[in-house]
Formats: structure tokens, sequence, C-alpha cells
């Protein structure tokens, strides 16, 4: 060998031998489904747009969330977020506040007027879409970047459906409400309101529509009878809302009971509150743990002094006498009767025991199947009429403003679909990023932070917003809380740990195997942070 | 101390990189043009520990000496499985001469680059069994002269190459070739061994160190301090051995952060015989859970389980707790700054 002086063996030469043909399994780069994506109803990518918020770039942030969704301002307000209930964090610590980085986003996106995408080259074709809650808007926005004609009705004599007309303004302020829905309207959507359709069929052949979404929701409170006298003010929850939201609030009184357990229950509630009653009070047949309200709502509305009466079904109202039953649960938990009475002191009592929807505007149509009140749709979102989808709270599923988001959509890729005279086919899941899947060892300690509430004063008489956004250093904190779950973040863990050096750092921060060297020891899977490598064997 | 505190609330401290770091706060290995000291093609088992080990405190190294750096090695795995005839594995300059006289080679080499007038730095290293038994000798010279000299060793905890036998680094219980569990011996003696690093430090040189190959950027920190200093200075680095340990090669990393985890390999520094600075054990686990991942304590964990033998070996773990400090209440359970 012909080597400088004292130099007996070449640099590099120990390359010409392949350790990797030692391998029976090898370690592949793989993303898998983060639980918070999985979870959210409106299929965002939220591990993704926390990646991007984490840099500190919160216009791509939002843009990548927008992609799913348009209404983040709103979500980051409303949204139940079960993404944080199923957020690998709570296992280290506490869950990402991913909600309260999505309002952030929503907010500085309103605050700098960022615009959403502009529509899709036009296809020619024109959609109607009845109902303007969050499950139509939805559709409208992906319909125009899917480049279709839209033509956006509602009976009311405003856009935005349950959010302006149920949910009330300390929760989800109008100007954000009106920020959003603008931004969509402005992809050029024709808007028809005060339009009440009667029958679908028939407004679709006058207006030469090729496809229509059925996005009505559920606008009937549901009754119950209650004796009552002629004088006793009994009002649907839903009404009531409905007139504090048009500014035409009805006279309550001082003593306000309000029968249900739900959410509207407690907007309700706390809305009386708002309006000078002294006393709210919540009747509810069941227990605590089998409420259906949001933890969050609830004990909001019990900051506010709202208080409770569990375990009690409403008999009867003469003049203002409010007679409860008190009920014992059963041994399937289910409330039975006691017999045994309790009298209240009521000036009115809103009744909030669910919403009915109303389809007659499908009727003459046997091969629409409606079960339980609402209507059956396929996969697409199809109703049983060729070309009529629906969704939100018309179809079976939570009754959720994000689930409606979702609904449209898949509603406006199934109409797309169809359209186009192609088959839905729902695209397949990643595997799930399971917490088994991470090694958290790298995660630093970081509990979470949390929106600031409104001191209890200022909410008695007011709409003002009773949750705070986050500021722009906590939200870049909440967002690198996120553990990027299945998702390579660029640690450089495998390209360290490696003790063959067969990972490769490429240019665009992204790695590959060197399969000549790798002996497939599997460090790198054990090691990578967020369960971004996977083995799998060789073929042998 | 050596840690940085901690910088982002994500991976930024613990991890190798991180996107979000300047280059200056990650990692020596983080870097895509890191010198690579060992090259791919050696022979190393799968996940071997010192392979790694090797990469990550030479690397550093390189980066401290700007690359004016010579390595004088003792026989042992990290030689053999790097240097069969005609290949080589090293990227650096590297000399290897026998078993027992690293630290004298590598006194050498410094003398011959002082008389050169060359500022090239030198590091000797060597196995546990090349350091802590065979070596000792020309160790102990080496520190007492105070040659301007870095001795690494790097500790799988007995002599692996030749087919796991013990060392003076073995640790009590461990099965090795020439400690098999039979009869009344459960491994490896208690009582025997040498601690290395204290015996390092009552040589009274500049610096000592003891590292392992889960904590990155705690060894870099190390390599850079060393290298900051001149005369005899010691570091000590755990590499598991997943042949000689019977673990997972997967595990590796893991079992040295259990290791430093659970308090039986603590984790510090010294200067001239007294400790400056201790790694705070971050989640404290007790040994089984470092045990029982490990073929050779398996026969402690047979039908019978020796609760008697895994409740000494806790013992010397907490004995090392309390000896360094390892649990800082205030470092126990937050990462954030004050
Ligand atoms: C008080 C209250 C509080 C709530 N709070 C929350 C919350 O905090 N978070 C959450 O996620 N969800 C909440 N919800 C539920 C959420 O608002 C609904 O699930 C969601 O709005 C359903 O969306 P949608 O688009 O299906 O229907 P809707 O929002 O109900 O919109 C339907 C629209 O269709 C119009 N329409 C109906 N029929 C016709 C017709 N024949 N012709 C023309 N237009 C028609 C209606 O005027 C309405 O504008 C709340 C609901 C209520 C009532
Ligand atoms: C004088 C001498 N005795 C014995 C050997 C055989 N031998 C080679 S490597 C080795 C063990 C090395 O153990 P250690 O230093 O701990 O390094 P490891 O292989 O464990 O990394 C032995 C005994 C030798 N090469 N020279
Ligand atoms: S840590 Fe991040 S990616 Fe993982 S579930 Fe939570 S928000 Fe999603
Ligand atoms: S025997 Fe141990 S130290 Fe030697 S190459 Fe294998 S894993 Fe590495
Ligand atoms: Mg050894």
């Amino acid at each position: 060998m012909d080597t400088p002086f004292a130099i007996t063996l070449p640099v590099g030469t120990s390359r010409a031998n392949h350790t990797g043909s030692w391998r029976v399994e090898r370690p592949v780069y793989v993303d898998r489904l983060p639980p918070c994506n999985n979870a959210c109803p409106a299929g965002e990518n939220i591990q993704g747009w926390l990646y991007a918020a984490e840099s500190g770039d919160y216009e791509s942030a939002w843009r990548t969330l927008i992609e799913d969704n348009p209404l983040p301002a709103i979500m980051g307000r409303v949204c139940f977020h079960p993404c944080e209930t199923t957020c690998n964090r709570v296992r280290v610590d506490e869950a990402v506040g991913i909600n309260a980085v999505e309002r952030f986003l929503g907010d500085t996106a309103i605050a700098h007027g960022w615009s959403l995408p502009g529509p899709g080259a036009d296809t020619g074709t024109h959609v109607l879409v009845v109902g303007s809650g969050p499950a139509g808007l939805s559709a409208t926005y992906h319909l125009r970047r899917l480049g279709h004609r839209v033509t956006l009705v509602d009976g009311a004599a405003q856009l935005g459906g349950m959010m302006r007309y149920g949910i009330p303004a300390y929760r989800l302020p109008r100007a954000v409400l009106d920020a959003e829905i603008a931004r969509i309207i402005d992809l050029g959507v024709e808007v028809k309101l005060n339009h009440r359709v009667d029958d679908v069929e028939a407004e679709r052949v006058e207006g030469h529509f090729d496809a229509v979404f059925l996005a009505v929701g559920a606008q009937i409170g549901r009754r119950v009878s209650v004796p009552a006298g002629d004088s006793s003010r009994i009002i649907d929850a839903v009404n009531f809302l409905h007139a504090v939201a048009d500014d035409d609030p009805p006279l309550l009184g001082r003593r306000v009971v309000v029968y249900g357990g739900g959410d509207t229950a407690f907007d309700a509630a706390r809305t009386a509150k708002r309006l000078g009653a002294t006393d709210a009070v919540i009747v509810y047949r069941r227990n605590r743990e089998k409420m259906p309200a949001s933890a969050e709502e609830f004990e909001q509305a019990l900051g506010e002094g709202v208080t409770m009466r569990w375990l009690s079904t409403v008999s009867s109202f003469e003049g203002d006498r409010l007679m409860v039953e008190k009920m014992a649960l059963n041994a399937d938990g289910f409330p039975e009767p006691t017999g045994e009475f309790e009298e209240l002191d009521a000036d009115a009592l809103l009744l909030a025991l669910g919403q009915d929807t109303d389809l007659s505007l499908l009727e003459g149509h046997p091969e629409v199947t409606i079960d339980h009140g609402v209507v059956q749709v396929a996969p697409s979102m199809m109703t049983g009429l060729a070309g009529v989808f629906a969704g939100g709270d018309a179809t079976p599923a939570d009754r959720t403003a994000t689930v409606a988001v979702g609904h449209g959509k898949r509603a406006a890729r199934g109409i797309d679909d169809y359209l186009n005279g192609r088959k839905t086919i729902l695209p397949p899941k990643h595997d799930l990023a399971a917490f088994e899947n991470l090694n958290t060892w790298y995660y630093a300690d970081a509990p979470r932070t949390r929106r600031p509430e409104l001191e209890k004063v200022r909410r008695q008489g007011t709409f003002d917003e009773v949750i705070q956004g986050l500021t722009e250093e906590n939200a870049l904190f909440e967002a690198r809380r996120c553990m990027s779950c299945g998702n390579c973040f660029e640690c450089d863990n495998c390209f360290g740990v490696c003790p063959d050096n067969a990972v490769v750092k490429l240019e665009n921060n992204r790695y590959e195997f060197n399969y000549d060297f790798c002996k497939g020891c599997a460090i790198c899977v054990a090691e990578c942070p967020c369960g971004a490598i996977q083995m799998v064997p060789e073929k042998i | 101390m050596t840690r940085r505190p901690i910088r982002f609330y994500q991976v930024g401290s613990f991890a190798v990189g991180n996107r979000l770091l300047e280059d200056e706060e990650r990692t020596v290995q983080s870097d895509a043009k890191r010198t690579n000291s060992i090259d791919s093609g050696h022979r190393a088992c799968q996940g071997c520990g010192e392979a790694l080990g090797a990469r990550y405190a030479l690397d550093a190294a390189m980066r401290a000496t700007n690359g004016q750096l010579a390595v004088v090695n003792a026989t042992g795995c990290l030689e053999v499985f790097s240097t069969p005839y005609p290949e080589t594995s090293w990227r650096i300059a590297w000399l290897h001469s026998l078993f027992g006289n690293a630290p004298a080679v590598a006194t050498g080499v410094a003398a011959a680059m002082r008389v050169k007038g060359r500022d090239v730095r030198v590091i000797g290293q060597a196995g546990d069994g090349g350091t802590v038994d065979i070596g000792f000798g020309a160790l102990s010279g080496m520190f007492e002269r105070n040659d301007d000299v870095l001795f690494i060793c790097y500790d799988n905890e007995g002599y692996m190459n030749t087919g796991v036998q013990r060392s003076a680094a073995t640790p009590p219980a461990a099965r090795t070739a020439t400690t098999e569990v039979v009869g009344p011996h459960p491994g490896n003696v208690f009582g025997q061994g040498k601690d290395l690093p204290r015996i390092a430090m009552a040589h009274d040189v500049s610096y000592v160190a003891t590292a392992t190959v889960a904590d990155l950027h705690d060894l870099e920190a190390k390599v850079d301090k060393a290298m900051s200093l001149h005369g005899a200075r010691y570091l000590h680095i755990l590499v598991p051995c997943p042949l000689g340990w019977g673990s997972a090669s997967s595990d590796t990393i893991h079992l040295a952060r259990l290791a430093a985890e659970s308090g039986l390999f603590p984790v510090f520094e010294a200067e001239h015989g007294v400790v400056t600075s201790v790694t705070p054990i971050r989640r404290r686990v007790r040994v089984e859970e470092y045990l029982r991942r490990q073929k050779r304590y398996a026969h402690l964990f047979a039908t019978e389980p020796a609760t008697d033998v895994i409740a000494r070996l806790q013992a010397m773990a907490d004995a090392n707790v309390a000896r360094y400090h390892l649990v800082n209440d205030e470092t126990a359970n937050s990462d954030l700054e004050a």
C-alpha cells in the first residue's frame, strides 16, 4: 500500500465494509397520525400548524390550519376541543392548550387582515347551500376553493346560524364572527338572507343548481308539557337566545329557572344573569356526572353565581310558584321520581331540553331516510336524493360547531366527486401516534399556560368576552409544548445517536438512512422523541 | 454547572439538536459537518455504546482543538473493531500500541509535539480493562507527572473484546464469563473493584469528570472543559455494551440513562480533587428498572428474586445519591428556569 509516512491504513477504508448486511430489520421514517389530529372533528392538522407556530411563523401556522377549517378565531373560542382530551401530553404533565393557540392564530389573522386562499378555477357548476351555520359556511369555503359557484341562502336575517343566534356574545364576540364570515363571502359567494327554503327539489330546479348542501341545523326547541297558569312565562331557551342576539330580549323578571343540563341551559342562565336576573337556577334531572354540558361552561356559570338543582324535574308552574320533584337514580343510573316536591319562586321558566330539526323541505322524497329526526347520509354526506347532501346538526353526529365544520368540508369533497362523476373514497388513515411510541425523556417539563378569565365583577352585567386570549409569548410557549407526536420535528436525535453514522442529514433538515451501514440496532427508534421511526423486517 | 439552562420547552436542551436553536447551542453531533472521527463500516456490534461514546467525545475534542488532535488507543473493542487490517474507521490521527501502555504512549506523543513546537493536543483512550486494570500503572504515572493528556475511559464494565470477562470496573452481582452464577456466588462479588474517577481525583489532577452516552450536551460540555485545560485530565464515560450486558441493542442509551437516573452511575465533575458540579437526577428510578433489562443480572430476577442482592445494589445507588447530592429539590420536579 502506498500511504504517507506513518500512515499505515488509509482514511475511509472501512467504508468498504458494508455492515448493513448484518441487519434483519430496517428503520424507516413514518408519519403517524397524532391523536389530536385524529380527534379533531374538523380534521385539522393540529400537529402541523403547531409545528409552524413553534417557530413563530404564525401566518404559515394559520394557513395550515385553514386548509381544513376557515373559522379558527371562532373555533378557538367555542370548540369543546376533544383534541386536548386525547393529547399525549396529558400523560406527561397537562394537555397542550391547542384551543388557546388556535384562537391566538385566528385573532392574529383578523388583526393582520390575512385573507383566505382565493377561489379555484371556475368549474362552471353551481351549488346551493341552505343554511349559513358552521356547516354551510365551511361547505361554501371548500366549494369555492374547488372552483364551484355557490349560492348561500338562509331564512334568518344574518349569517352564522347558531353561532350568532345561539352562542352568546360573551363567549363569541360578534366582531370575530363577522370577520371570519366576511372572509368566506369575499371569495365570491351569492348570499340570500331572509330566504327560507320550503322545498329543496323545487328550489334546485328553479335555480338550475347542480347540487345542494343542506345545513339547516336544529332550530326547534324541544317542549315538555308543564302544567302552567296563564300568567306564567315559559320560553324556549333557543328562542330566548335568538331574541337576545336580535337585541330584543324578552322581559324575564328577577328569578329565572332554566330547565335542562346542556350547554344551551348554561348559556341561557348566564345570559339571564347578564340581563339583570338576581337568581338563575338550573334544574336538571340527573347529576353532575351525567350532565352533557362542558366542564368549562359549568365552572364559569358557577363563578357567575348560577346555581344548580340536581336530580330534579319541573312538575308545574303556577303564578310565580314553580314546583320541582326530586329524583333518585336507579340501579341503571336513570332518574326516577321520588314523590318528594319542593317549591321555587320564579318569574320565568326557560326550557333548554334540546332541539329538533325541521326537515319539511325534504318532504315527498321517500328515497331520503329520516331516522330519529335527522337525515341519514352516506360517507360522502349525500342523502338518499342524488345530488342533495346534508351535514351539521341536521344529520346524525355530535351537535357541535366543529363537527359541522368537518361535515361541511367532507360534503364539499363529496359534492366535488359527485359533480366529477367520481366515487368518494375516504383517504386511509395513518397509524396512530400512541403515547407508547414516544420517548418523553426529551421533553422538558412545562405546565400549561392558562387563558386569563375576566374578573367576575365585570361579567355580571355585560356581554364582554369572558375568556381572554393568549399573549404572543404565551402562545409561543404553548405551541412549543407540543411533542409533535408521530411526525419528525428535526431534533437531530436519530442523526446523533446512530453508532454507525448511518443517518444522513439532508439539506432540508430532514434525514435519510444509509442502509449500506445501518446494522439495524434500532437506537434511533428508541431515542426518537416523537415516534417518527419504525422498524420493519427485512426481506431475507 | 456544565448543563445549560432549558431554553425551549420542546426538546431544545435534551435532544441532539432542535431546529429552533441557534447552531452554537446545538451539540457537535447535530452538525452535518461533524468530524465523524470513527467512520461507518466499523465492526462494533449492533448498538455498541463504545463506538457511540468515542464518536461523541472525539468529535467534540476535534471541534475544541480545531482538528489539532492525536489519539492513542489501547487494545480493546474500540481498537479491534475499528482497525482490522487493511481497513480503518478513523478519520483522525490515531495510533495503537499495546493493551497496557496507552497512557505512557500518549505521554510520549505529547512530549514529541512539545519538542517539535506543534500545538497538537493529545488524548489517550482505553476500555475499562485497559484503564483500571492493565493500564493503571501507566495511567497513575501519567497523572502523577501531570502530563498534558486527556485520558478517556470507555467503561463498559468488563473485558468485552475477549468474551466478557470481569474487570475491576465490573459491578457487583453482574454475571461475566469469569463470574458465573454458580452455587452461592451471585455473579461478581461485592466489596471489590476500583472507582477510578475517585482514584484520579486523589492524584489531584486538574480535571476529572464522568459522563454517559445518554446525556450528550453534558458529555460535550465536559470534553470542551477538559480541552480548555492543560496537564493530566480524566474523563470516564459509561458506554453500555449490548453483548456483554445482555441487553437489547436499542436499549444502549436508555440503559445509560437509567444507570444515571438510578444513582448507580453518578455524573459529576471535579477540579483538583474537589467535586465542582453534579448532574442532578431528573426522574429517579429504582435500581430494578435498570437491572431488569440486562441478562447479566437475570439471576436476580429468577422465580425467587434475589431481593437481598437487589437491596445491596440499591444501597450503593443511595450512597452515591448522598455522596454526590444527586437529588436536588429545586430541579427534581421542573426543568424550567426559575
Ligand atoms: C345555545 C347554544 C350554544 C352552543 N354552544 C356551542 C359551543 O360552545 N360549541 C360548539 O361547538 N357548539 C355549540 N353549539 C352547537 C352548535 O352551535 C351547532 O352544533 C352548530 O351551529 C350546528 O351547525 P349547523 O351549520 O348544522 O346549523 P346551524 O348553526 O343551526 O345553522 C343552520 C342555519 O340554517 C338556517 N335554516 C334552517 N332551516 C332553513 C330553511 N328551511 N331555509 C333556509 N335556512 C334555513 C337557519 O336559519 C340557520 O342559520 C351550541 C348550540 C346552542 C343552541
Ligand atoms: C497484554 C495483553 N493481555 C491481554 C490481551 C487480550 N485482550 C485484548 S482486548 C482485551 C480486553 C479489553 O477490555 P477493555 O479494556 O475493557 O475494553 P473493551 O473491549 O471492553 O472495550 C484483552 C484482555 C492483550 N491484547 N494484551
Ligand atoms: S402533544 Fe402535540 S401532536 Fe401530540 S397530541 Fe398533543 S397537541 Fe397533538
Ligand atoms: S462487545 Fe460490546 S463494546 Fe465490544 S463492540 Fe460489541 S457492543 Fe461494543
Ligand atoms: Mg471494557
